[in-house]
C-alpha cells in the first residue's frame, strides 16, 4: 500500500490554516481583523496546535501571512 | 390504507385553512367548521363517518365513486359530500332510506368486478372496501359480470382483461385484480408526492392504473417508492409485500425516522416483537404524512445478518476479533483507556459523537471525555458537513439554528435553493416544496450540476445558476452586489433589525466592481444575466427563502458562504415570518441534536463555550468535576495528533471515519497509530478495521430517546423491540464510563433528557411528559415560549441587531491543472443515503448498486470513454476506479459520483484541504483526472484484502 501522497506535514497543515483564517480576516478593518484572527485562534485550536503554531512563529514565522504575525501577541499561548 | 387499531381518523378531504368559520346541521347536529370544508369532513369532525371509497384526507376530493351521497335541504338530487363544500345553514341529512339504497347499488357494482376471496386476501381486515361493504349492508350482488378484470381465465379461456401481479418493486406488489380505480393512488402520487409516475389508462371499463407506459413496471417506471400510492390505496391492490408475507400488524407506536434531518414520524406497525411496515405518521409536523423510500420501507438493517450482536476485542488490529462478554469487554477497553491516560495524560484520549443516535445518547459521549476523561476532544460528524452553518450563522444572526420550519414553505414566493438536492437527500421536504412549486412559486437552483431539483413535473428553475464548484462565494457575493447596487434592498428591515454602520461599510464593500457578476463571470461559469436575474427576483419576488446544504458547507470556504447567505436574507427582510428564512437542510437524523448536545470540542451543550466559566460552573456543580477551559481536538487535528503520536486512544460511537472523512490514507494512518480504538456501530464498518475494542450498537427501533430534525424539532424515538444485543447504546456508554470510574446511575432516558434540560437555557423547558402530549417541541423552550419555537428572530435577532460580514472571495488552493484537469464534485442519490452502511443492507441496492461517475459528453469523447467503461479516478491524494456514465447533467470540465459504496472509496480521491474556519473538509471541489481502466485500482484490491482480514472473527 504506497504511501507516497502529497499529504502536508502537521506544520505545514497549521500554515495553510492560520493562512485562510488570516485570508477571511483581512477584508475586515484592520484592528477587527487582528482580533477576529486572533480570537478564532483563541477558540478553536486545542493548546497542541497553538504550541506547533508558536514554534512557526518563535522561528520567524516563515509562510505565514503578516496579519498572523502580527496578531501572535494576542493567541494565548498554551501552558507548557 | 387505513388505520385499524388505533385509528387516525380519516377525515376524507384535507382541512380548510380559511379563518371565516360556516355552522350547518347535520343529521340533527350543529357543526361549526371553517368555510371551504367538505360536507363529508363537517360531519366526520362530529363522529358521522359517510361512507366513501375514493376519498381520503391527505388529497383533494375526486367525487368519483359515488358512495359519499348525501341530501341537503332544499337542494335537488343527492350530492356528493366530499365534493360539496359547506354552506351557513345548510341541513345535511346522511343517512336514510333513499341513499342506503343508492349506495348499495353502487357497491354491488363494485363488487360485481372484485373477487370475493377476502379469507385469503392480504388486506383482510385492512380493507375499506371490505368495510364499505358492511356499512352499507351488502348482502347479495345481482349482477354476474360478463366481463370482469379479476379472473385470470374466463369462459375456458385467458381473460384478456386480467393483468397479472406486478411485483417489481422490492417493497410493495400492485394487483390489478383488486384494483377499483379510485385513483387515490394517482391523486397521492401526483398531490402528495409530486412525480406523477402514475396515471389511468383508458376509460370507462377499460381505466386502470398504469405505471408510466404500457411497456413499464414499477420498477421501471418514473416511481420513486415513497408509498403514498400503497397509503392511499383502499384495498390489497397496493400493498405492502411485508404485509403479505407477515400479515396484519397488531399494534403500533410512534417513532421518529431515522434517516434524514427532515426527521419524518412513522408509525411502527409490529406483530409481537416483529416489525410488519413502517407508516407515515400523519401528525407529524416534519412530514405530515408523508415518506420516502428510506424511512417507509428501508430498514431491513435492523435485522440483517452483517449485524454484530456480541461485543468483541482484540490485542492488535492483525489479529481475528475475539466474542466477550459484555463484563469483559467493558474491563478490556477501560484498562486499556486508563493506561493510555497514565501514560500519555488526560488529553491523549477523545471521543467522536454520532449524529444518528439519540440526544441523551450523544449527550452521555461528550460528558464521558469532559466529565470522566476530563478533556474536551469531542467531535462529531457535522464536523464533515454543517459546521459553517454553526460558524456562519452564529456570527451573523446569533444562533446557528436554521430560521423556520417545514410547514414555512408553503407561503414561500421564490425558494432559492443551494448546493442541496432536496429530490435526493430530503424527499420529504422536496415533495412540499414541490407542492408549493406547483402553486406557482418561484425556483431558483444554484448548483453545478443539473440536478433532479432543477426541473420536474410541472416546474421548472426560473433561473439555474450552473457555476464552476468552489466558487460559491463569488456567486453569492455577485447576487449581494446586485441587490445593493440596484438599490434592491430593503431599507426599513435593515434600519430596524440590522446595525445600519455595519451595513453601509458592507454596502460600500460589496458594491466594489470586482463583485458584479460581470466581473465574476469567467471564474463562476455563470452568466452575469442570470445571476441579475436571479438577484432581482429574490429579493422583489415576495417571501424569499433559502434552503441550503452541504453544497454550501464543504468547501474551504463554507462559512464564508454561510456568511453570505445570511447577508443575502437580512439584505431583503426575508428573515423572522412565514415563507422565509436561512434554512440548513442537515444531513442526518440528528446532526441537529448532536451539534445542540455539546459534540463540539469549543462548546458546552447549547452553544457555550468553554472558555465561559459561568456555564463552566453549572457543570462543575451538576457533574462534580473541573471542567477544561481550553477547547478540545477536531476529528482532523485528533487525526494529526495521532500520526504526531500525542493522541491515542477513541471511542467513537454511531459514525464512519474511515469512510466518511477526506483523504482516507491519511485517517487509516492516524487510527492505525491509536492504541485503542473503540467503535460503537451497528456493523463492522470500515473503521472497525482499525478497532481494538468493539460494542455492538442497538437500531432506533431498539430504544428510547429524541432526535433534532433540522427544523430544531425534537421528536421522540420510541423503542419498538428489546435491543438484541441486549443493551440500548446510552446504556453502553453508561457501563463504559462507570468502568472508567464514573458513578453514573441513569435508569432511563427521561432522565438524561432532565439532565439536560436542567443545564442548557434552550432546552430547559423540555420533559417527556411534554413531548408525550406536544408531540414534538421546537428548541428553545423555556420560561419564555414554553410550547417551541417555530420560527427564529421574529421581533429581533437573537445576538440582537443582525451583522454583515464582508465575503472576500478567495479561490480554493485545490486547482485543475495539466495532471488534474477536472473538477470532481460529489453528491446523493434517493435510494441511498450517506455511506450506505444501512441502505446498502436493505432491497433499496435495485435502484443504485454501485457508485457512477458522471462525465461530460465532452470530456468523455476526449478520453475515449464510453458509456459503462471502467475509469481510473484520479486527484493528488489517491486514486480509485468506478464505472462512467456520460451526461450532460454536468457542465464540461465538471465530473461527479455519490459516495455510497465502500469498494468506490471517493474519498481516497479527496484531499485534506478544508473550511478556513471549522476544518470541515472540502469535499465538493477536488482537481482529478479521468481515463479509461481495467477494473478496481491496486488500492482498492489491497484495501478490501486488509478489510477481509480485519473483519475475521475467531471460532469458538
Amino acid at each position: 500500500m504506497s504511501h507516497d501522497t502529497e499529504t502536508l506535514s502537521p506544520h505545514a497543515k497549521l500554515v495553510t490554516m492560520a493562512n485562510q483564517i488570516a485570508k477571511f480576516m483581512e477584508s475586515k478593518p484592520h484592528k477587527e481583523g487582528l482580533e477576529g484572527l486572533s480570537n478564532h485562534i483563541n477558540d478553536f485550536w486545542e493548546p497542541r496546535m497553538r504550541r506547533h503554531l508558536f514554534e512557526l512563529l518563535d522561528a520567524g514565522g516563515q509562510g505565514l501571512r503578516p496579519l498572523v504575525i502580527e496578531a501572535a501577541s494576542l493567541i494565548r499561548r498554551p501552558a507548557a | 390504507m387505513k388505520d385499524f387499531i388505533l385509528p387516525d381518523r380519516d377525515f376524507g378531504t384535507p382541512a380548510a385553512k380559511s379563518k371565516t368559520m360556516v355552522s350547518l346541521v347535520i343529521d340533527g347536529f350543529e357543526v361549526t367548521v371553517p368555510e371551504g370544508t367538505s360536507i363529508m369532513r363537517a360531519a366526520a369532525e362530529i363522529g358521522i363517518q359517510v361512507p366513501k371509497l375514493c376519498a381520503t384526507d391527505s388529497i383533494d376530493a375526486f367525487g368519483s365513486c359515488r358512495l359519499c351521497l348525501v341530501e341537503i335541504e332544499g337542494r335537488n338530487g343527492t350530492p356528493a359530500s366530499c365534493t360539496t363544500p359547506v354552506a351557513p345553514g345548510l341541513k345535511v341529512t346522511t343517512q336514510n332510506a333513499k341513499l342506503a339504497k343508492l349506495r348499495k347499488g353502487v357497491m354491488e357494482l363494485y363488487i360485481s368486478d372484485h373477487p370475493l376471496d377476502c379469507l385469503t386476501c392480504s388486506a383482510n381486515g385492512d380493507c375499506e372496501l371490505q368495510d364499505m361493504a358492511g356499512a352499507v349492508g351488502l348482502r347479495d350482488v345481482r349482477y354476474e359480470a360478463v366481463e370482469n378484470h379479476f379472473q385470470p381465465r374466463q369462459n375456458g379461456e385467458a381473460n384478456p382483461l386480467y393483468i397479472p401481479k406486478d411485483n417489481s418493486n422490492p417493497y410493495f406488489s400492485y394487483d390489478p385484480a383488486k384494483c377499483i380505480v379510485c385513483s387515490r393512488c394517482v391523486r397521492a402520487c401526483e398531490e402528495v408526492q409530486g412525480t406523477f409516475a402514475l396515471t389511468i389508462s383508458g376509460r370507462g371499463f377499460d381505466s386502470r392504473v398504469s405505471a408510466g407506459l404500457k411497456s413499464d413496471t414499477f420498477l421501471t417506471s418514473d416511481c420513486v417508492s415513497c408509498g403514498a400510492c400503497v397509503q392511499a390505496c383502499p384495498t390489497g391492490t397496493l400493498q405492502e409485500k411485508s404485509v403479505i408475507e407477515l400479515g396484519t400488524p397488531q399494534r403500533e407506536v410512534i417513532t421518529t425516522c431515522a434517516y434524514c434531518g427532515v426527521g419524518c414520524q412513522f408509525k411502527a406497525e409490529m406483530r409481537g416483537d416483529e416489525l410488519v411496515r413502517m407508516t407515515p405518521y400523519k401528525h407529524g409536523k416534519a412530514n405530515r404524512g408523508h415518506s420516502c423510500v428510506k424511512g417507509r420501507f428501508a430498514y431491513g438493517y435492523a435485522s440483517h445478518s452483517d449485524r454484530i450482536l456480541s461485543p468483541m476485542i482484540r490485542d492488535s488490529i492483525n489479529d481475528p476479533w475475539k466474542e466477550v462478554s459484555w463484563a469483559e469487554a467493558m474491563e478490556f477497553a477501560a484498562n486499556r483507556m486508563k493506561g493510555i491516560i497514565d501514560t500519555h495524560g488526560r488529553h491523549s484520549v477523545g471521543v467522536i459523537t454520532s449524529s444518528r443516535c439519540t440526544n441523551e445518547e450523544t449527550y452521555l459521549v461528550q460528558k464521558l471525555t469532559r466529565a470522566v476523561f476530563r478533556n474536551n476532544n469531542t467531535d462529531t460528524c457535522a464536523r464533515v458537513c454543517h459546521s459553517p452553518t454553526g460558524y456562519g450563522l452564529g456570527q451573523t444572526f446569533g444562533t446557528s439554528a436554521g430560521t423556520q420550519d417545514f410547514d414555512s414553505v408553503e407561503h414561500a414566493d421564490v425558494i432559492m435553493v443551494i448546493g442541496a438536492n432536496p429530490h435526493s437527500g430530503h424527499p420529504v421536504f422536496a415533495s412540499r416544496m414541490k407542492k408549493r412549486l406547483r402553486k406557482g412559486a418561484k425556483l431558483i437552483v444554484i448548483d453545478p450540476r443539473r440536478t433532479e431539483t432543477v426541473q420536474g413535473a410541472h416546474y421548472k428553475a426560473a433561473h439555474h445558476l450552473a457555476l464552476t464548484p468552489g466558487t460559491n462565494v463569488a456567486v453569492v457575493s455577485a447576487l449581494a452586489h446586485v441587490i445593493v447596487t440596484e438599490g434592491l434592498f430593503d431599507e426599513d428591515f435593515i434600519r430596524n433589525r440590522c446595525d445600519w454602520d455595519e451595513f453601509q461599510a458592507y454596502a460600500e464593500f460589496i458594491s466594489q466592481p470586482q463583485f458584479s457578476p460581470e466581473a465574476v463571470q469567467l471564474l463562476t461559469g455563470v452568466k452575469a444575466e442570470e445571476v441579475r436575474g436571479a438577484a432581482r427576483l429574490y429579493a422583489k419576488g415576495g417571501n424569499g427563502a433559502i434552503y441550503y446544504g452541504l453544497g454550501v458547507t464543504e468547501h474551504s470556504q463554507g462559512s464564508t458562504t454561510v456568511i453570505g447567505i445570511a447577508n443575502l436574507a437580512m439584505l431583503t427582510g426575508n428573515v423572522g415570518r412565514p415563507g422565509v428564512g436561512v434554512n440548513p437542510l442537515r444531513g442526518q437524523n440528528n446532526v441537529q441534536g448532536s451539534c445542540d448536545m455539546g459534540s463540539f470540542p469549543h462548546e458546552l451543550p447549547g452553544y457555550r463555550h468553554v472558555k465561559g466559566e459561568a456555564v463552566r460552573d453549572i457543570y462543575r456543580e451538576v457533574w462534580g468535576v473541573e471542567i477544561d477551559n481550553e477547547p478540545g481536538l477536531r476529528i482532523p487535528n485528533m487525526l494529526d495528533a495521532a500520526v504526531e503520536g500525542t493522541f491515542k486512544g477513541l471511542y467513537c460511537q454511531g459514525e464512519d471515519i474511515l469512510q466518511s472523512d477526506p483523504d482516507t490514507k491519511h485517517v487509516a494512518a492516524g487510527l492505525a497509530a491509536m492504541d485503542c480504538v473503540i467503535v460503537h456501530d451497528l456493523f463492522l464498518n470500515e473503521t472497525a478495521n482499525y478497532a481494538h475494542v468493539f460494542f455492538p450498537g442497538s437500531t432506533f427501533l431498539e430504544k428510547d430517546g429524541t432526535f433534532t430534525n433540522a427544523e430544531r424539532r425534537i421528536n421522540r424515538v420510541r423503542k419498538v423491540m428489546a435491543p438484541r444485543q441486549g443493551y440500548a447504546d446510552w446504556e453502553v456508554t453508561q457501563m463504559f464510563a462507570n468502568a472508567m470510574g464514573a458513578e453514573w446511575g441513569y435508569t432511563h432516558p427521561a432522565q438524561i433528557m432532565e439532565e439536560i434540560a436542567l443545564t442548557t437555557p434552550s432546552f430547559a423547558g423540555v420533559t417527556y411528559e411534554k413531548l408525550e402530549t406536544m408531540g414534538s417541541i421546537q428548541w428553545p423552550c423555556n420560561e419564555k415560549s414554553p410550547e417551541g419555537t417555530p420560527l427564529m428572530h421574529v421581533d429581533g435577532f437573537v445576538r440582537g441587531k443582525g451583522r454583515f460580514i464582508n465575503t472576500e472571495y478567495v479561490a480554493t488552493d485545490e486547482r485543475t491543472g495539466p495532471r488534474f484537469p477536472l473538477l470532481l464534485t460529489t453528491g446523493r442519490i434517493l435510494s441511498q443515503y450517506n455511506v450506505g452502511a444501512q441502505t446498502r443492507r436493505t432491497a433499496n441496492v435495485v435502484w443504485h448498486d454501485q457508485d457512477i461517475l458522471e462525465i461530460h459528453p465532452h470530456d468523455a469523447e476526449q478520453r475515449g470513454i464510453k458509456e459503462g467503461d471502467w475509469v481510473k479516478l484520479a486527484s493528488r491524494s489517491g486514486e480509485t476506479a468506478l464505472r462512467a456514465t456520460i451526461t450532460d447533467r454536468v457542465n464540461p470540465g465538471v465530473v461527479y459520483t455519490t459516495f455510497h459504496h465502500p469498494d468506490t472509496q471517493a474519498n481516497v480521491v479527496t484531499t485534506d484541504f478544508s473550511d478556513w474556519a471549522t476544518n470541515c473538509p472540502e469535499y465538493k471541489v477536488t482537481a482529478v483526472q479521468v481515463a479509461l481502466s481495467n477494473g478496481p485500482t491496486e488500492w482498492q484490491e489491497e484495501y478490501n484484502a486488509q478489510a477481509a482480514k480485519s473483519r475475521r472473527i475467531a471460532a469458538e
